[in-house]
């Protein structure tokens, strides 16, 4: 497989041996760049964030902080890589947002800093300064995060340099006159083609979850299928009657589609994994993957979203509850793909409580769905799901007959709550305890309850401000 | 001037553009080898069989050692000589290392450590505190303080109450995991680089280990990617390793831990618990106390028994306790051996106290800053008048205490009283979420308590042109020590900090050296070196009175120029004249930290030189439907003396904070019925993400603080200090909680995650006891 990308504005071409070679790898042991630091290995950490520049094919920019550690090289084709030895200016001097995590002490050991300043140097190219959600994946032990706050604001205004924009015009010459290969296509149409025929092969989206099998249980992967050339995969469009998701969809880009339709499914998504490891997990990898605590499903679920399936040119829709057959088997077939996911257009009502020990960057211990539709003080419809209450995403249909037909009201919660222990019989686990997670279940329907009273005060905690 | 100044770390600009070089950066020979420990998979028992076969023909593997192959002492324990490099043939714990693979690649060592065929005969595994009561597995006698007459004290007490508190361990989470790097020398000499907070101990580990002298190792730390007291032992293993594999293949060999290794093999700080008992009168004043700490030391003692001793040490924190006795349980179990951890047991005694004035509070009524104030060792600036210094439970006088102060002025900036009052009424408006609020302080001893480690030795060379070069015994994790104690050198020679050149820590250049711990750092190497630059001062300065025919002269350093009489020259030409004219322009200096001794087992001494104060005021909301809670804001005020470096000891002291509420809050420590750690990465382990710190965040330091005792320009030690201050933010769960509990005291426990905190509140509204 050959590719090439620009790592630090220079022209990279490649005969890559094993496709699921990371950048961090690479960077480190190939090219002597050891300013990309592994921490964990798995995308939690940040330490070795990389600035990715890449053009879609209508020509637009997008800039992403990506984890080098489970990046694996293929991904990078017709992209631009920037590194930390690569973002100061041509003159010597610092990036702003260098210059000033120096002046602001925003380094002490220094270890997580090449980090920090690639996830705050994409932010600085971008104009963005929701910090919390930029830093989100950037573990740093030693400074308390204030000083680099500090470091990001202070930066926020300086002009960005050049070679942002050298970088995206060399892009333009860089790409075209790619048609693809099998390993890594561009066209939907010849991919389910390929893969009814080769359904022994590995498909990599986003591989934040795949790339732990190579980090971690460290699995060889023969055959590998990377899915993020094909744009057709990546669209989301609102159609009449429901809205299209494409599988490819990362979960930033979600997140920015679904806030004008379902804002608390968008709060959710703001809280799934980091700004790194959203701008790589696709939406179709989080189904797909079949995992009990993926955060996407419940909310899918809830809004009675339907999957689509294709395996060469058959394609079949299901709802997306029905995909979920036990722990680690879904209904998918040798050769299917995920392609799509369609959610009903209709009058939002969703709320989303994801709980974790941490509020960013952590897994759900149990994360619930609630779409309760009350229509003259009566419950008129409800879907409820949960991720992290059993071996699959699942709907607690017990406590939504509990509900449905009934008043709207305290009493009619207090007598559904009972009802999660007939849906749902959690593990224990090192998030959670089975107790803790039923006994939050049947909370969480008191806090939706109480947010359709503004007059019971808040009912979040990330809320409240001093 | 060079201190007192907020100058960057030394390092910032490398660490910014990546430049900086930790151990695995380092550039290695071609041939170079790479290392990976097998681990066993059970937490007691003995290897009944092992089958390394495959593990021999995996890809890439050169070699495979276990213990019988080893060339010299099988033991990298920090001093009781109870830690195998490679077990004997006994288990102690899920994850020691059994055997070690040497491979081509990092991937490949790691790949084949998995092959392994091993059958164990399992034991019953000692896992719990319980566990280790129920068999009476300690490491030692238990320890006991006493001071006065606690049991006529407490029970004649006006008011008695007791308790216990659990809390958790934490994992160190250094950003760059344990790692070291073995250079085989001529004639069988060993170079090795390690990210190690204590190289003489590697230094000592891998001679023994070699059967060699230790002038035949050099070890060399330039900086560690945070450590935390994660590497002032727990790095032994791994140079160990490479240096042994080095031996036996002659060839460079290089050893990381992946995350999860990391976390599975290496200590982690103590998990306690805590039973009290205490009397009170009606104002809340403690007229006894008795605490009895059990620690989970796990496997072997490591650095247990000090660390228990410092607990016991820490048990008074900033109150005087007039009778008390603390005792101390040393629990040896079959889990990680627990190590070295910022505060080193200060924080598990502090947290013990600060339960009970807590717990004394409600009991009372009152708010527990008030109880707080009213049991505060008294200031130093009350003792004029005739009034004797009151003594801890050791028996060590208190005379510096600044702590009533300094909460006062916390009061006041924090606008706590107010605030207090606002936080009641919010409460009272919202049934769902409610806050709560808390101030407490620290006072942490400044000592090694093992009192023969006070010392230190530093190496200074001025260079014919006037370039210094500056070399001490301790390590650079972070926390900023090079540039503190650059700037003391800069200062002697009143020159700018630029032209100071840092190294690296080496044990060929100061030999002997303790490990860079117990908040120490600056106070003992900062010292050394000033003692090392004075030796040259006035070396120089007794050659030009000679030189200049001007006896009588003061000779004075600043900036960049010696003035002596009528002459001033420019820095780089005295050194220039100083060597043609044959003066040594090179020196060590050393420094023993004066007027303290301690005997442990009485229980009985001085073993601090003096005392480092603080308090911090946090405010949380909890959820009472969910358990989840936040810090919403905090303010702190911290006494570093007079500050070397206000930049560095501001940034100690928010990192400190945010750690220690860490500890407290989302890092939760979670092994599995076979003794197994399951929050092995972080996926699974909680450190504090940058939401997590407070929204509001208020550090200042104490002004006009100056250090009592003479410590390197009046400053004084910040490593450890403020990471109790986190202490407070717990506390104030345990408010908001008491807020919604109808009279019952909370009694949380640590870590107070969304799950405890919603159980415990479960426990209240169900009326149990706390």
């Amino acid at each position: 497989m050959e590719i090439a990308f620009l790592l630090n504005g220079e022209t990279i071409r490649l005969r890559i041996q094993s496709a699921t070679t990371s950048l961090l790898e690479w960077l480190r042991e190939s090219q002597n760049l050891t300013g990309t630091k592994e921490g964990c290995n798995e995308g939690d950490c940040g330490a070795c964030t990389v600035m990715v520049t890449s053009l879609a094919d209508d020509g637009s920019v997008r800039r992403q902080a990506m984890n080098a550690c489970i990046l694996f090289l293929p991904q990078l084709h017709g992209k631009a890589v920037r590194t930390v030895e690569g973002v100061a200016l041509p003159d010597g001097n610092l990036h702003p947002v260098q210059q000033a995590m120096v002046e602001h002490h925003g380094s002490q050991c220094g270890f997580c800093t090449p980090g920090i300043v690639m996830s705050l140097t994409t932010a600085h190219a971008q104009g963005r300064d929701d910090f919390d959600n930029v830093l989100a994946g950037n573990l740093c032990r030693c400074t308390g995060y204030a000083p680099i706050i500090r470091a990001a604001e202070a930066a926020h205004d300086a002009p960005v340099p050049e070679w942002a924009q050298e970088d995206i015009d060399k892009l333009r010459m860089l790409k075209g006159g790619d048609g693809g290969d099998a390993y890594r296509p561009r066209d939907l149409d010849q991919f389910a083609g390929w893969y009814a025929d080769n359904p022994d092969a590995t498909l990599i989206a986003g591989a934040t979850d795949v790339g732990l099998w190579v980090t971690k249980r460290l699995q060889d992967l023969p055959k590998v299928c990377f899915l993020g050339g094909i744009a057709e995969l990546q669209r989301v469009e609102t159609r009449d009657d429901h809205l299209w998701i494409g599988a490819g969809v990362n979960l930033n880009d979600l997140r920015e589609f679904i806030a004008p339709f379902h804002p608390d499914f968008a709060e959710l998504i703001r809280r799934y994994g980091s700004m790194q490891v959203r701008n790589a997990a696709t939406i179709g990898g989080n189904i797909a993957n079949g995992s009990p605590i993926g955060d996407g499903p419940p909310a899918l679920i809830a809004l009675g979203a339907t999957l689509h399936l294709r395996r060469g040119n058959d394609r079949r829709a299901i709802p997306l509850e029905d995909f979920f057959v036990t722990y680690g088997k879904q209904d998918r077939q040798a050769g299917e793909f995920v392609e799509g996911v369609s959610i009903p257009r209709q009058a939002d009502n969703l709320r989303c409580y994801k709980i974790s020990k941490r509020f960013d960057q952590d897994i759900s211990a149990l994360c619930g769905c609630f779409n309760i539709a009350v229509e003259d003080g009566r419950v008129t419809s409800a879907r409820i799901a949960f991720g992290g209450m059993a071996a699959t995403p699942r709907r607690a249909l017990n406590v939504e007959a509990a509900l449905v037909g009934k008043a709207w009201d305290e009493a009619t919660i207090r007598a559904a709550q009972p009802a999660f222990a007939d849906d749902y019989a959690p593990i224990s686990d090192m998030r959670a305890s089975g107790e803790y997670r039923l006994m939050t279940a049947q909370n969480l329907l008191l806090r939706a309850y109480h947010e359709s009273h503004p007059d019971h005060g808040p009912t979040r905690v990330l809320e409240v401000q001093p | 001037m060079s201190v007192n100044k907020p100058l960057p770390h030394d390092a910032a600009r490398l660490h910014v553009t990546g430049a900086a070089r930790y151990t695995d950066d380092l550039p290695t020979p071609a041939n170079t080898l790479h290392l990976a420990f097998g681990l066993s998979e059970i937490a007691c028992g003995v290897i009944r069989s092992i089958n390394l076969d495959a593990v021999r023909t995996a890809p890439g593997v050169v070699s495979v050692l276990t213990a019988d192959d080893l060339p010299g002492e099988n033991d990298v324990s920090a001093a009781a000589h109870d830690e195998p490099l490679l077990s004997d043939g006994s288990i102690h714990y899920a994850g020691q290392p059994i055997f070690l693979v040497i491979a081509g690649s990092h991937m490949a060592a790691r790949k084949a450590a998995r092959l392994a065929v091993i059958e164990y005969d399992e034991l019953p595994a000692l896992l719990s505190i319980d566990d280790a009561i129920e068999a009476d597995s300690c490491f030692e006698e238990p320890l006991q303080f006493l001071k006065g007459d606690p049991d006529s004290a407490i029970a004649s007490a006006p008011h008695r109450i007791g308790g216990t508190l659990e809390m958790g361990g934490q994992e160190h989470f250094y950003l760059e995991g344990q790692v070291a790097l073995a250079l085989p020398q001529e004639d069988g000499d060993m170079l090795v680089h390690a990210s190690t907070q204590h190289p003489s101990e590697i230094q000592h580990k891998v001679a023994e280990a070699l059967a060699m002298p230790f002038n035949a190792v050099r070890v060399e730390t330039r900086r560690m990617g945070g450590g935390f007291g994660g590497k002032e032992s727990q790095g032994n293993a791994l140079a160990v390793a490479c240096a042994v594999a080095a031996r036996l293949t002659g060839r460079p060999c290089k050893m990381r831990y992946d995350r999860d290794d990391d976390m599975i093999i290496t200590g982690k700080r103590h998990d306690f618990r805590i039973k009290y008992r205490v009397g009170f009168d009606d104002e809340g004043r403690i007229l006894g106390v008795d605490f009895t700490q059990y620690a989970r030391c796990g496997w072997a003692q490591d650095l247990s028994l000090p660390v228990a001793d410092r607990a016991m040490l820490h048990a008074d924190n900033a109150y005087h306790l007039p009778n008390a006795r603390i005792i101390s349980h040393r629990l040896r179990t079959n889990t990680v051996s627990n190590t070295a951890y910022r505060g080193f047991g200060g924080p598990q005694g502090v947290l013990g106290i600060e339960r009970v004035v807590d717990h004394i509070a409600h009991a009372l009524g009152l708010d527990p800053l008030v109880v707080r104030q009213r049991n505060f060792y008294t200031s130093f600036n009350k003792l004029n008048d005739g009034q004797r210094p009151q003594t801890t439970p050791y028996h060590q006088k208190i005379e510096d205490s600044i702590i009533d102060e300094l909460v006062a002025a916390l009061v006041e900036k924090s606008d706590y009283h107010a605030r207090r009052k606002a936080i009641a009424d919010w409460n009272a408006q919202n049934p769902v979420l409610k806050k709560g609020i808390a101030l407490t302080p620290v006072k942490f001893g400044i000592s090694f308590t093992l009192t023969f480690l006070n010392q230190a030795g530093a190496l200074v060379h001025v260079y014919s042109d006037g370039s210094i070069h500056l070399n001490h015994g301790g390590t650079e994790m972070g926390q900023g020590l090079f540039t503190k104690v650059a700037q003391v050198a800069a200062q002697s020679f009143g020159l700018p900090l630029e032209a100071v050149k840092i190294t690296a820590t080496d044990t060929g250049k100061v030999p002997n050296t303790s490990a860079t711990a117990a908040s120490s750092g600056s106070d003992l190497n900062g010292m050394a070196v000033k003692a090392a630059c004075d030796t040259l001062r006035s070396r120089i300065s007794d050659f030009l009175r000679d030189h200049f025919d001007a006896p009588e002269s003061d000779v004075t350093f600043a900036d960049g120029k010696v003035r002596v009489g009528n002459h001033e020259l420019p820095f780089a030409e005295v050194a220039q004249l100083a060597y043609q004219n044959r003066i040594s322009l090179s020196s060590t200096g050393f420094y023993a930290t004066p007027d303290i001794q301690w005997d442990r087992v009485k229980g009985r001494g001085r073993p601090f030189y003096y005392f480092a104060y603080g308090a911090a005021v946090t405010e949380v909301v909890i959820d009472t439907l969910t358990g989840e809670n936040r810090i919403l804001r905090t303010d702190i005020i911290h006494d570093v003396g007079r500050s070397l470096n206000p930049a560095l000891d501001i940034g100690q002291i928010e990192g400190g904070y945010v750690q220690g509420a860490g500890w407290l809050t989302t890092e939760e420590l979670v092994w599995d019925d076979k003794g197994r750690l399951t929050t092995h990465a972080p996926s699974t382990y909680k450190i504090p993400a940058c939401s997590d710190r407070p929204r509001i965040f208020n550090v200042a330091l104490w002004e006009g603080g100056e250090n009592r005792a003479e410590t390197i320009y009046r400053s004084k030690a910040v490593g450890e200090p403020p990471f109790m201050l986190g202490i407070s933010a717990f506390m104030a769960l345990s408010d908001a909680l008491a807020a919604c509990s109808n009279g019952a005291y909370p009694a949380l426990d640590a870590p107070a995650t969304a799950e405890r905190i919603l159980t415990t509140l479960s426990r209240l509204q169900s009326g149990g006891a706390g």
